[in-house]
């Protein structure tokens, strides 16, 4: 026992250790090479249909020409919600059908601020996983559309959402009349009933460079349309800025960050608000 | 414990049933099995009437709902989930009580769920399609409801889908878990029905037995492979139970809602769906013991059991209940801080305490004390349960559906940021729900028109032959106290439990 004691340990352990340090490198060498599998199918991937400007801003492999955003400079909202009304006018919804609203919000000293919320854009939006049917779905452009004629109507979509950006269309819609566009995704109008409907930035509009309708009626400049491809940003009174140094320069924020969303929509503050005060899990 | 006192359980016997029926009426399983689809009582067609009637109304308010969109049903946009989410969950949750009883009680080997399970496994059966029809009001679209079962629209990350599948998978195990232990059963219905018997039910029952009976003899193998079956089943359905109810919280979980993100949800949906679904067991036997007679057969004993199966489900789940609103309301951001007010204190605190006195304390406190503890008292902590439970659910379901989410920071004192949702009751869902309730009894009406309403082939084979016999014979049962001689086969747990003190725990372990 005695002279088998510190024997023991080691001729027990050495197998031990040996057999595992083994299996971990084993492992990680697997790993290794599985990843630089992977690296050089990506930039197999990368080499042929190379995309400079996708490399510049270091977005994931991109081939849309765009990636649409939006930039609200809560500096200048006066609440007047000309947005809602247009919108609401354009895509014939109902009152309370809002894909933009503005809110009355206060700040830590009490005062009051406006601030309009659109559809957020998510990156990695909450809606889009929980659909049974896959109604929902994310452009290459980067927009979260809804297809109303697969929607069934849960509003698992409505519950995952932590921007109340969705409503559900209860009733009959108002009828619209002939469309410039045909009732698709990037044009839900008019809207279905029984089905969940949001904001879409005005999808169908953007390829023919039309701005989208609160964008344009905004008369204080409120709202920008922003391109993360291009660097580009331009509101309804024709400023054009450089979208990330514009982001920058006024220490731009993301509503709720904290929910790992990725919001496309960039805030400007200006009236001391803190967005992420009541972000749970901060 | 109950049992410290056997004169106790005796004197509270028949206390549900007080009619005294002729003795020997009831003396055979098989009679007493049969008797609901050989004799039609006259009661049996008004409530028939009755309740179908009751259904249609609901089926009436379905159309106008579809007609006039889900606004009807008192749906807006921050109230956007309510009665048909609570109904969805409480519906599918009460049919739990066929697995726990059936399934639970078999794999323990109590001897004593014998005379239950075939009630137990009918009421299961009948509640968990109703309560998967409530997908149908749920839907805003439900003309495309096919879009579920068309795997190219599948969405496998989504938690609907695998309610869907979860519980259909748990619908298919329900039915062959009812029918598993039907056969026998069946075999012995056919021999018992004259086929000379005139009239259309009694041709449909000739040939739902012939159909379905198959070529069962009761021969050792067949017998054999019967028993392995239902012990599979009986194993099989208790995850998958598991599985329905926890997927069925994720489709709330899945959100960043105070009150929705709960990671106590999986295990509170499947507490309160055996805690609700024993409740309504209860409730099941109780009706059809009273309606049919059964009373030798199912004893004050078996609803005082029940209901400690019960009660300690609902233990569990007043505890969990203390833990969620405990730590979500120390937590103290301001979404779980304001949800937490909101149900305790602010719009939701009727129901809320209506649940914790109806269903949290009560039913402990009507099976802690041997007063109460008879048949009528489990019936009534039942009756509360279910009601209470439902409650319950609205509770879970309506607050955080109306959550501000845009809000502006937590207000000095902490309680309200925002303006919260409303969801107004309209007769729509209201009479949808109670139709879908009415439908059970509806069901198990019919149901017990065609197949037996007690396991004839189990209860024999429990009692055994020799026990069988000398139960005939069992010293101070025929004293007036409700029980049948021959009735003893309703359970070995008759003969047993006179002579052990406490009788639970000695079957328990059989």
């Amino acid at each position: 026992m005695i002279h088998g004691e510190p024997k023991r340990p080691g001729s027990a352990c050495q197998p031990g250790q040996e057999g595992a340090t083994l299996g971990r490198r084993g492992f990680l060498r697997g790993a290794a090479l599985g990843g630089l599998g992977l690296a050089a199918l990506g930039s197999l991937g990368g080499v042929i249909d190379a995309s400079p400007s996708a490399a510049a801003t270091q977005q994931p492999p991109a081939k849309a020409a765009h990636q649409w955003a939006m930039v609200i400079d809560l500096r200048y909202c006066n609440g007047c919600k000309l947005c809602t009304a247009a919108c609401e006018a354009a895509h014939y919804l109902h009152e309370d059908q809002t894909w933009i609203d503005v809110f009355t919000m206060r700040n830590a000293s009490g005062e009051s601020y406006f601030m309009p919320r659109p559809c957020m854009m998510c990156e990695d939006p909450p809606c889009v996983p929980v659909c049974p049917v896959s109604a929902n779905f994310r452009t290459d452009e980067g927009l979260t559309l809804v297809n109303q004629s697969r929607c069934i109507g849960t509003r698992i979509c409505m519950n995952a959402c932590p921007y109340q950006a969705r409503y559900f269309n209860w009733s009959s819609p108002r009828p619209a009349p002939r469309q410039p566009f045909p009732q698709e995704p990037a044009w839900p109008v008019p809207q279905v009933e029984g089905t969940v409907g949001k904001c879409v930035f005005c999808a169908a509009m953007l390829p023919a460079g039309k701005l989208p309708e609160c964008i344009s009626r905004c008369p204080m400049g409120v709202l920008y349309l922003g391109d993360l491809e291009t660097d580009v940003a331009v509101n309804g009174l024709g400023n054009t800025v450089k979208l990330s140094q514009f982001l920058a320069d006024h220490d731009a924020v993301k509503f709720k960050e904290s929910y790992g969303t990725h919001p496309r929509v960039f805030y400007i503050l200006g009236h001391g608000q803190d967005l992420d005060t009541d972000t749970e899990g901060a | 414990m109950s049992k410290e006192n056997p004169s106790i359980a005796e004197d509270h016997a028949c206390d549900l049933g007080e009619e005294v029926t002729e003795p020997g009426e009831l003396a055979d399983v098989r009679a007493s099995a049969m008797r609901p689809v050989l004799e039609t009582p006259r009661w049996w067609w008004p409530a028939v009437l009755v309740l179908g009637a009751i259904v249609v109304l609901g089926i009436v308010a379905w159309v106008v709902q579809v007609a006039d969109g889900l606004g009807v049903a008192g749906y807006n946009d921050r109230a956007f989930w309510s009665i048909y989410e609570a109904d969805l969950v409480a519906f599918i949750g009460v049919s739990y009580g066929g697995a726990v009883v059936s399934a639970i009680l078999r794999i323990t080997k109590a001897a004593w769920r014998a005379p239950l399970t075939r009630i137990a496994e009918a009421t299961a059966l009948v509640t968990l399609p109703v309560g998967m029809l409530f997908i149908v009001p749920h839907l805003g679209s439900p003309w495309k409801i096919w879009e579920l079962v068309w795997p190219p629209y599948w969405n496998l990350s989504s938690p609907i889908l695998w309610d869907f599948f979860a519980v259909s998978t748990y619908l298919l195990a329900t039915a062959v878990f009812f029918y598993l232990p039907l056969i026998p059963d069946l075999k012995i219905a056919q021999e018992w029905l004259d086929p000379n018997r005139p009239g259309l039910r009694s041709r449909a029952c000739r040939r739902i037995y012939k159909a379905l009976g198959g070529n069962w003899t009761g021969s050792a193998p067949q017998r054999r492979l019967l028993h392995g079956a239902i012990g599979l089943v009986a194993i099989m359905i208790i995850p998958m139970a598991v599985s329905v109810h926890s997927v069925l919280s994720f489709a709330f979980a899945s959100s960043s809602r105070a009150g929705y993100l709960e990671t106590i949800f999986p295990v509170y949906f499947v507490v309160a769906a055996l805690y609700t679904g024993v409740a309504l067991v209860v409730l099941s036997i109780a009706a059809c013991r009273r309606l049919w007679h059964l009373e030798a057969f199912i004893h004050s004993r078996h609803f005082v059991r029940l209901g400690f199966v019960m009660v300690a489900f609902g233990a569990v789940y007043l505890y969990l209940t203390f833990t969620e609103y405990l730590i979500d309301g120390y937590s103290g951001t301001s979404g779980n801080a304001a949800w937490v007010h909101q149900v305790l204190l602010g719009r939701y605190w009727i129901p809320f305490w209506f649940y914790f006195v109806a269903a949290g304390v009560v039913p402990i406190v009507i099976m802690a004390f041997r007063r109460t503890r008879t048949a009528r008292g489990a019936v009534v902590a039942s009756g509360l349960v279910v009601f209470a439970m439902w409650v319950k659910r609205l509770v879970i379901v309506i607050p955080p559906a109306t959550e501000p989410l845009v809000r502006s920071p937590l207000s000095a004192g902490g309680v309200l940021a925002g303006n919260w949702g409303t969801y107004h009751f309209t007769w729509v869902p209201i009479s949808i729900t109670v139709a879908a309730t009415a439908a059970i009894p509806l069901l198990l009406l019919v149901l017990f028109r065609f197949v037996p309403i007690l396991p004839i082939a189990e209860m024999e084979e429990l009692a055994g032959p020799e026990e069988r016999a000398e139960s005939v014979a069992v010293p101070g049962l025929s004293s007036g106290d409700g029980f049948r001689p021959a009735a003893a086969l309703g359970g070995r747990s008759l003969a047993a439990s006179t002579s052990p003190p406490s009788a639970m725990g000695e079957e328990g372990g059989r």
